[in-house]
């Protein structure tokens, strides 16, 4: 596993954060380079939603570093991240139920600084890549299967033209037939030079889908190693994720 | 479906514990409009037993736990309890019937000192409604908190403020506000969630030691620390028992490594 | 039954019209104060006792401005967007620190603000009430009665503000942040709505609303310092009633009470008929408590 040439895009060092006084990021270090795919397993429990949160600015870390592009965010508001380029699509999913696929679209869509032929070319190839979501575009967010609500969570994360997406768990709860198609997305993600860090439970996908893997438990990060050298019957995957 | 023939008895590995089981569960069904959380669960847990309840994301563990705890009135089925049927109770009656839950959310009383916390417990088993034989009811009681507090390591805290407690501390003052209640059927629900490793062995060895004289299930997550203290493991899966066994039995399962590894 | 019918009966006809017409005219003032009230709500969770003070400071602008100028729309545009600037430097300075705190302190801090209010408008202006002069003095004939069209022209007002309002909250690009901040912070906060202020302009919108609604009252009623308590009073039980949150609900309320309370003053005086608004908020609350017209969050 070669060293990145480049400053990683995000670095996170010793992050320490609690809800209230559970502590549950016992020091969390990692990190991920512009245009990698970066898979982040672990059991429930760990602390990857909550290491995605901290980085997002959901929720302040205690101690420890984060930073973008070389500069520290800790402490930076998420509306400033989210226009500087790092897009979070949470474990829920949390569309806007009562906004339409379309509004949905537009709260990433209606920045300064686009172009309006910018914004149809961006919608252009969201509908490309998700037909259904043009199809229900005038549909409330509440009414679209989980599936659905998956494809536009990440379709609105797209709008924000990130250059890293914080992706939680987005196969729970999906149908194989789905769970594919969200290989698909995170493989033409990766092709569109968008770098993803993927918090998982599905081995499979995410050690095909991932240059590097971390994996976690009690609130550290134990192995981390690249994806290749690691299979799905690994002890290590055994110890950390089996049972 | 069973996945443990009744007849066989739910044998607590190396306890002897042959007799009838301590609660047991007959098609137990819970549906949320059309989805079923719960699906005809038949389960057995035998006195003296370290039971932990697994299983993946939604399997239908705390749907389980709220059931047998009474929070949650199942859609059809039967809640066994020491062979009397408790479907259907309120929580509080439940807890009369000698069965306590701990929260993955603490509920310790902040302003309240760590006895008084497990005093406050205690009391709602022994004195109810008399109010008149105060004084020496007073004494057994504090009595009786102190010594929770000492099988949950808390002793040297009691007169310190719950809010003051330590994450971990205020994790075990939370089994310790259970056990005044005098249970006979513990029911833990993530007692370790959030709390350091070491923190984490504390809290392995205290519930080793409550164990001798209750049931106790347990919903974990932590699987070292699960393969090492339960006697024997039920695994949820989509609202349905996949598996149920002893832990070496549970690790060598194809089935369960597949469910967890998502293959 | 009978005795319905009997009272029923008791009234003529063109009397029911009559106050039909006069509850729809405070109904939509009415709904125009509540509108702000529930927005408010809706998206902060705030409680805002200061609201009727905004309504009434929003009037006492209009009598400057109209002393100064002799233009009533003058003094309504100047008014709403005085009241508004000063309802955003009001939720910066004192709402914005309380974010995320127990809602009691917001509670605290709004209430507390409207004291100051009603004490500086009683010091600045003096106890006297004020009036502004109708824009409008025409009247037409209805049955009876030479009937005012500054009413009328104050209903149809309030009905285009509040739905010009409505279109902006649907299709405009603030109006879509207004809504997503509503239904989930979080994630409005994660898309890059920047939503401290929003919330503020939110409360500026709901604070302009009350004020507008403060210069169209003024010369129906006078201006005094304490005006704002009778119309903030009302306005809760039309927003409890009509669901907090729900902008639809608080119009349907607040003219479904203001009919009520419009026809039961034709039997009782109006100072007792206001006891329908509290029956009508009691059993709103016995019987669904989230409101007529709840949102879904």
């Amino acid at each position: 596993m070669s060293a990145p040439a480049a400053e990683p895009l995000v670095q996170v060092e010793d992050l320490h954060t609690y809800y209230g006084k559970s502590h549950i990021l016992h020091g969390v270090s990692l990190h991920v380079g512009r245009g990698e795919v970066v898979g982040l397993l672990g059991r429930n429990g760990v602390g990857k939603s909550t290491t995605l949160k901290t980085i997002m600015g959901l929720v302040p870390p205690a101690q420890g570093s984060i930073r973008y592009e070389g500069r520290s965010i800790a402490g930076t508001p998420p509306h400033v991240l989210a226009r500087h380029g790092i897009a979070y699509v949470p474990e829920d999913r949390r569309i806007f139920r009562l906004l339409t696929v379309m509004e949905n679209l537009r709260t990433g869509l209606d920045r300064r600084g686009v172009t309006e032929a910018r914004r149809r070319e961006l919608l252009e190839q969201v509908f490309a890549s998700f037909p259904v979501l043009a199809e229900r575009r005038n549909q409330a967010g509440g009414t679209l299967s989980g599936g659905e609500q998956q494809m536009l969570a990440i379709a609105r994360a797209m709008m924000l033209e990130p250059r890293i997406i914080l992706l939680d768990e987005p196969t729970e709860g999906l149908m194989p037939r789905m769970v594919a198609q969200i290989r698909e997305i995170v493989d033409t993600l990766q092709r569109q030079g968008v770098a993803i860090l993927l918090v998982e439970q599905n081995v499979p996908l995410t050690l095909a889908a991932s240059r590097r893997i971390y994996i976690m438990e009690k609130g550290v990060v134990r192995h981390h190693c690249a994806a290749a050298e690691l299979s799905v019957h690994d002890p290590i995957i055994q110890q950390y994720l089996g049972v | 479906m069973t996945a443990v023939a009744p007849d066989a008895g739910p044998l607590a590995a190396g306890q002897g514990a042959a007799a009838a089981p301590v609660l047991r569960t007959e098609r137990l069904t819970v549906r949320f409009g059309g989805l079923a959380a719960l699906n005809q669960v038949d389960f057995a847990v035998g006195r003296g037993e370290i039971r932990a309840i697994i299983g993946p994301n939604g399997a239908g563990k705390s749907t389980f736990f709220n059931c047998v705890t009474g929070v949650l009135r199942p859609t059809s089925g039967r809640i066994l309890f020491n062979g009397e049927d408790i479907t259907g109770l309120p929580p509080n009656l439940i807890s009369r019937k000698g069965i306590a839950r701990s929260y993955q959310i603490t509920n310790i009383l902040p302003n309240a000192t760590a006895l008084e916390n497990v005093r406050i417990a205690a009391q709602s088993r022994r004195h109810g409604w008399n109010m008149f034989r105060h004084h020496r009811a007073f004494r057994d009681l504090t009595e009786r908190a102190e010594g929770v507090l000492e099988a949950v390591g808390l002793l040297s805290k009691a007169q310190e403020l719950a809010a003051n407690l330590s994450h971990g501390e205020q994790r075990n003052l939370e089994i310790g506000i259970a056990l005044a209640t005098e249970p006979t059927l513990l029911c833990l629900d993530e007692p370790t969630a959030g709390m350091s490793a070491a923190e984490t062995r504390e809290t392995m060895q205290l519930i080793r030691r409550i164990a001798r004289e209750l049931t106790i299930l347990i919903v974990e997550h932590d699987m070292p620390l699960v393969m090492e203290l339960a006697s024997r493991i039920t695994v949820f899966h989509y609202g349905e028992v996949l598996a149920d066994g002893p832990p070496a039995e549970i690790q060598k399962n194809t089935r369960v490594q597949e469910v967890y590894l998502k293959t | 039954m009978d005795l319905i019918l009997g009272f029923v009966q008791s009234a003529p006809v063109e009397l029911i019209i009559v106050q039909t017409i006069n509850g729809i005219v405070t109904g939509m003032i009415l709904a125009l104060v509540a509108s702000g009230l529930t927005l408010i709500f809706g998206i902060m969770d705030v409680v805002n006792f200061a609201h009727g003070e905004l309504f009434m400071l929003g009037a006492y602008c209009g009598v400057v401005v109209f002393a100064l100028t002799g233009n009533f729309w003058l003094a309504l545009l100047t008014a709403a967007f005085l009241v508004a600037l000063f309802g955003a430097a009001l939720q910066i300075v004192t709402l914005r620190p309380l974010v995320g705190r127990d809602p009691l302190t917001t509670i605290l801090a709004t209430f507390g603000t409207s004291l100051i209010l009603q004490n500086y408008a009683l010091w600045q202006f003096g106890p006297v009430s004020r009036k502004i002069g109708e824009p409008i003095t025409s009247q037409f004939t209805l049955f009876y009665l030479q009937y005012p069209w500054y009413r009328i022209a104050v209903a149809l007002l309030s009905a285009a503000i509040i739905g010009a309002f409505y279109l902006f909250l649907k299709h405009s690009k603030f109006g879509i942040w207004i809504r997503a901040t509503t239904q989930d912070r979080l994630m409005a906060q994660a898309m890059g709505i920047p939503v401290p202020w929003v919330l503020t302009g939110v409360f500026a919108f709901g604070a302009a609303l009350a004020a507008a609604s403060g210069v169209l009252f003024a010369p129906l009623g006078g201006v005094y310092h304490t005006m704002g308590l009778d119309w903030v009073l009302k306005a809760f039980i039309v927003v409890v009633v009509g669901g907090m949150g729900s902008l639809g609900g608080s119009i349907v309320a607040a003219i479904f009470i203001s009919l009520l309370e419009a026809y039961a003053s034709i039997w009782v005086s109006p100072a007792q008929a206001v006891i329908v608004s509290f029956v009508a908020l009691i059993l709103t609350l016995l019987f669904r408590p989230t409101g007529l017209f709840a949102t879904p969050k």
